[in-house]
């Protein structure tokens, strides 16, 4: 399915988001997190980006203090991911301006509803900016 | 009624206050929380559909973020489903797609608003439950939403469409029969150009082909149409992942995309698609030769490039090609042998994986040395992981690539030196194959082990433990290759062993029994006069290889020891120590331990009653005693002297149940019988190591004397054993404080040599990877002894699981579970759809043998029969690749074989079956 799921967390290594394609109980998902947390943040800048975790891998980047991860099938390009990444934080930042990692706290609903147009069932359907946060824009205003 | 809902609302918590609470953490994390969530249950069960959507809002923040279980609002987030305000729905969708899945009680009530919102005219109610459907679909919601998500398919909007799209892909794998319905649909779509559609239908294409590809073949044209077409490189990437997967199913098609693939990759600019472009070379055309150099082009660009990530990922497609062009790897050795020392874990990693795809017969000894070096110098987890992938690729099919194996030996030894080595297990488990797998090899195991067992810091770190419990284990099985069998002694029962846990000491005090009675046996039994010379006869013969060996100080101390013959005085000496070392264990807790002690000193009390005593007085009695003491070392030597061989594993299977013994028998009868006796607790005794298993109730009868003074004899004995072998303790000066610090088993700075640089190894696999046969292999290879199938099995499926792990095993349930799931591809009753017509057919088959037709075979095949009459080529066509479907299902159970290979024998089939060739539909234009 490819991208089996996407988690924001911070340096202090607390999920500030998670969206999971697979479902999986709140024990799976803790335990998940915390692996993959203490695998990532442990990393430093000249290393690369990308970790084998299980059966899958990780491919992660950090914007300041806040560390993008998302886990993705073997044979998906770790590249193209990385570049979704980028996508996904220039989306949030043109819709938050200069996005932080409160503006994700306060805002996580609508944070969710940018990656659910993004990506549908692990595949990612959407990559122009303009069509993810049109929709946004407007029920923004009708509400 | 309306007044506690009122002031509910009005003094209600936002989800901000409760982000601004939880950040301020007056009352500490926990207890806010649990605070809120007693709030939140209130507050949902409010009548104000604000409240319960602010409540619902905030739950949902906890469960995602804080782990709280959610599940107890499910029916009150159907409730604000119903909201007509679009807020409230909102929230009410974003809580069911993240904490819905298949098992939630109330997911059957949620059809009739899906239905609902899915026919509505505003186009975001109707994309907020097609994404909800996309997470939350099961089999009855797909198959009641199907008819609503086909007239999605072609909606004029296009908002709504891609996410219909996005959509079917689980609705297929949820209700399989819904492909009758919407695939067509879904095929047009692909012809759509709208950017958005096609990014969606591509996405779902490349994840229906990775399950079952065969069935897309027909589809080719459409998308070599995208890929020449395609000017997003998020298209392209997908498009390329399809024919990775088609390519290698039809040749034809693979000559006809080559082409295009390799201009892609000359031309762009994008690092994402290039690599995709070099990855679908590498792993599903590598037989065309220009496009495989064109791709090792660029992965030796990504491999020289600054940036970690590219160098990762050169290396990570360096070894998809290993397997099938070894000589791209060592044409890039430089570049993977510096990538060792490199600062990122990952990439060493990756680039050991290469290293050992290059070890080979001619190779091993020199990129085994250049390993172990850098293993002493790495870190502790890398230096492991070097070790490991030594250890499992030497011994990788009954050591098929080790020619010398006294090297080999040598350098497990060295390997277990090593400060960080944890392979102990493993180590361990090699020592012991190969003792009883290759018979010329013992004299030099005897060799490692005695180095090993002799130095007393070795015992100080467990990891090591497992090593030295095989070493003892040599040591007492082939003793009699041992230039000085006293040294054995004295090692295996020196006074550290007492760090060792229980189950290993037994192995110990066993091995020592052992080296006793092979020690007495030479003396008396041989004749006390000739074991000297015998013993050193022994050694001469042994003299050749410790010169070979480069024989260092060890060495040289051991022929200190050798020199004296094993004389009556000796063995005085020797019982003494035994005596000595164990009497303390005949008080040990592990009945293993005690056990043993026991066995063993009952031995040296007879022998010494019986013969010792008569050494100097009384002549006749001595000799009669003798007699006797002779008889019973002979006996004991004769038990133990009978050689253990390699068993297979299924061994106990092959021994026929002898007539009179009924396995089967009920044994409840027993129970009854039983039943109010306790039985201890199996835990409460330890057991040996398995391989040390021995017959030793042959000695149960030896009486065993309990007047062993329990002495605290162990200082004494430690001095005793350092004056002896000073060599292994600290210099003097601290050598009359008696402490239990040892310096480490393998100091790196003691161990001098190994600080050459990069280059000075890349030079040496440069030359070790010349295949030329070195001359100190002259020595020919001495016989392994194999038991043939039982060991090449799973030895060979190791190996396999290992090449192509992760990818494989997720792949591979689905690709057997959608035979039945994706129904390939079809004949069918829509005319001039002759692409899905057999898919659609097995389905029709499906639904008929569900309804319970009888015969539902013949009257299926019967009624393709009627379709397809007068469309000969159709049914020609059908009816081979039916055949071909039932080929490959035979072959898929029966064997299993990997799947490399069965998708090479797939791809030949279509030029072995000469008939079908001829029926292939032309995917070529």
């Amino acid at each position: 399915m490819g991208i089996r799921f996407i988690l924001m967390v911070n340096k202090q290594g607390q999920t500030r988001l998670a969206q999971y394609y697979e479902w999986l109980t709140l024990e799976e998902r803790r335990a998940l997190e915390g692996e993959i947390v203490r695998k990532c943040l442990a990393r430093n800048e000249q290393q690369c980006s990308f970790v084998e975790h299980r059966n899958y891998k990780i491919v992660y980047r950090r914007y300041a203090s806040l560390f993008f991860l998302v886990g993705v099938d073997n044979d998906e390009n770790e590249l193209a991911i990385l570049e979704f990444i980028h996508l996904l934080v220039e989306t949030m930042d043109r819709h938050f301006g200069n996005v932080c990692e409160l503006d994700i706290m306060f805002h996580l609903e609508k944070a969710h509803f940018m990656l659910e147009e993004m990506v549908m069932n692990g595949s990612i359907v959407e990559t122009s900016k303009a069509n993810i946060l049109s929709p946004i824009q407007l029920m923004d205003k009708a509400s | 009624m309306s007044g506690p809902s009122l002031m509910d609302s009005l003094f209600q918590r936002t989800l901000e206050d409760l982000i601004k609470g939880l950040r301020q953490q007056l009352i500490g994390e926990q207890a806010f929380i649990s605070k809120a969530l007693e709030e939140i249950r209130k507050e949902i069960k409010s009548t104000d559909l604000s409240t319960k959507s602010t409540a619902l809002l905030k739950l949902c923040y906890l469960s995602n973020l804080h782990f709280h279980d959610m599940s107890f609002a499910a029916f009150h987030a159907l409730e604000v489903l119903s909201s007509p305000r679009f807020s409230h729905k909102k929230i009410g969708y974003h809580a069911i797609s993240l904490s819905f899945h298949d098992s939630t009680p109330v997911l059957l009530l949620i059809t009739n608003h899906l239905r609902k919102d899915l026919t509505s005219t505003n186009e975001f109610e109707v994309s907020l439950s097609l994404q909800c459907l996309s997470r939350i679909a099961n089999a009855d919601l797909a198959r009641d939403l199907t008819p609503e998500v086909f007239t999605l398919l072609s909606s004029n909007k296009l908002y709504v469409r891609k996410r219909a799209v996005a959509v079917v892909l689980r609705v297929f794998e949820k209700y399989p029969d819904s492909v009758r319905v919407c695939f067509k649909r879904l095929v047009e779509n692909l012809e759509n150009y709208d950017p958005q559609i096609l990014s969606a239908v591509v996405g779902v294409f490349s994840e229906l082909a990775c399950k079952d590809p065969r069935s897309y073949l027909p589809l080719a044209p459409e998308f070599y149409k995208i890929l020449v077409d395609s000017k997003s490189n998020w298209i392209s990437i997908k498009v390329l992942k399809i024919f990775a997967k088609l390519a290698p199913l039809e040749p034809r098609l693979a000559n006809r995309v080559v082409e295009p693939i390799c201009d892609l990759m000359r031309k762009t600019g994008a690092k994402s698609l290039l690599f995709e472009c070099v990855r679908t070379v590498v792993t599903s055309f590598s037989e065309y030769e220009s496009a495989v150099r064109l791709a090792v082009e660029k992965i030796r660009e990504f491999l020289v490039d600054e940036d970690p990530n590219l160098k990762y990922l050169g290396l990570h497609a360096l070894s998809i090609v290993a397997s099938k062009h070894l000589w791209v790897v060592s044409e890039n050795k430089e570049v993977v042998i510096k990538s060792l020392s490199d600062p990122d874990p990952n990439i060493k990693i990756e680039s050991l994986r290469l290293v050992m795809a290059m070890v080979s017969e001619h190779n091993v000894a020199e990129i085994s040395k250049i390993l172990v070096n850098y293993a002493l110098k790495s870190d502790p987890l890398f230096c492991n992981e070097i070790l490991g992938s030594i250890l499992s690729t030497c011994s990788r099919n009954v050591y098929e690539i080790i020619v010398d194996f006294d090297w080999y030996v040598s350098l497990l030894g060295e390997m277990s030196r090593i400060p960080h080595c944890q392979m102990g297990e493993e180590i361990e488990n090699q020592f012991i194959d190969i003792g009883l797998r290759v018979k010329d090899v013992r004299p030099e195991l005897v060799r490692v082990a005695r180095d090993l067992l002799i130095d007393p810091a070795l015992l100080g770190n467990s990891f090591l433990h497992r090593v030295l419990s095989a070493a003892a284990w040599v040591s007492g099985e082939y003793v009699e290759f041992s230039r000085n069998p006293l040294e054995f002694m004295e090692a295996l029962l020196q006074p550290r062993t007492s760090l060792l846990p229980p189950s290993i000491m037994a192995i110990y005090i066993q091995s020592a029994f052992k080296v006793l009675v092979f020690c007495l046996h030479t003396c008396f039994v041989r004749g006390g006069s000739t074991a000297g010379v015998s013993a050193s006869a022994s050694y001469e013969s042994f003299d050749d290889l410790s010169v070979e060996n480069g024989a260092d100080s060890t060495v040289a101390h051991g022929q200190t020891c050798t020199s004296a013959p094993i004389t009556n005085e000796s063995i005085v000496n020797l019982l003494k120590l035994v005596e000595l070392a164990l009497s303390p264990l005949l008080g040990s807790h592990d009945v293993e331990v005690q056990e043993r002690a026991r066995n063993l000193l009952g031995f040296v009390d007879l022998i010494k009653l019986e013969a010792l005593n008569s050494s100097g007085q009384e002549e006749n009695d001595s000799e009669r005693k003798g007699v006797e003491a002779t008889k019973i070392i002979r006996l004991v030597h004769d038990a133990f002297s009978k050689e253990l061989g390699p068993v297979s594993l299924t061994a106990q299977g092959k021994v026929p149940v002898p007539d009179g013994l009924t396995l089967n028998e009920n044994l409840g009868d027993l129970e009854t019988i039983c039943g109010d006796i306790e039985l201890p607790s199996s835990n409460t005794f330890s057991f040996g190591y398995p391989s040390e298993e021995k017959d030793v109730s042959s000695f149960s009868n030896l009486q065993i004397k309990e007047d062993s003074g329990q002495s605290n004899e162990s200082t004494s004995l430690l001095a005793e054993h350092r004056k002896r072998h000073g060599l292994y303790y600290l210099p003097s000066g601290k050598s009359e404080v008696i402490s239990n610090d040892y310096p480490p088993a393998n100091d790196p700075a003691l161990l001098g040599d190994n600080n050459d640089n990069a280059s000075d190894l890349v030079k040496l696999t440069a030359e070790s990877l010349v295949p030329k046969r070195k001359p100190n292999h002259s020595k020919p290879r001495p016989v392994v002894v194999k038991l043939d199938e039982v060991d090449e099995k799973p030895v060979a499926v190791k190996q396999l699981e290992s090449r192509d792990d992760s990818l494989s095993g997720a792949v591979r349930d689905i690709l057997f579970g959608s035979e039945d799931i994706l129904p390939t591809s079809s004949r069918s009753n829509l005319p001039n759809s002759n692409r899905k017509g057999k898919k659609k057919q097995h389905m029709i088959t499906q639904v008929e043998s569900k309804e319970n037709v009888v015969d539902d075979g013949n009257s299926s095949s019967r009624r393709r029969k009627d379709h397809s009459h007068g469309k000969e080529r159709r049914h020609r066509k059908k009816n081979a690749e039916e055949r071909n479907e039932t080929d490959r299902k035979e072959k898929e159970s029966s064997s299993n074989h990997p799947r490399r290979h069965k998708s090479r024998q797939r791809a030949e089939e279509p030029l072995k079956v000469p008939p079908q060739t001829s029926v292939i539909p032309d995917f070529l234009l």
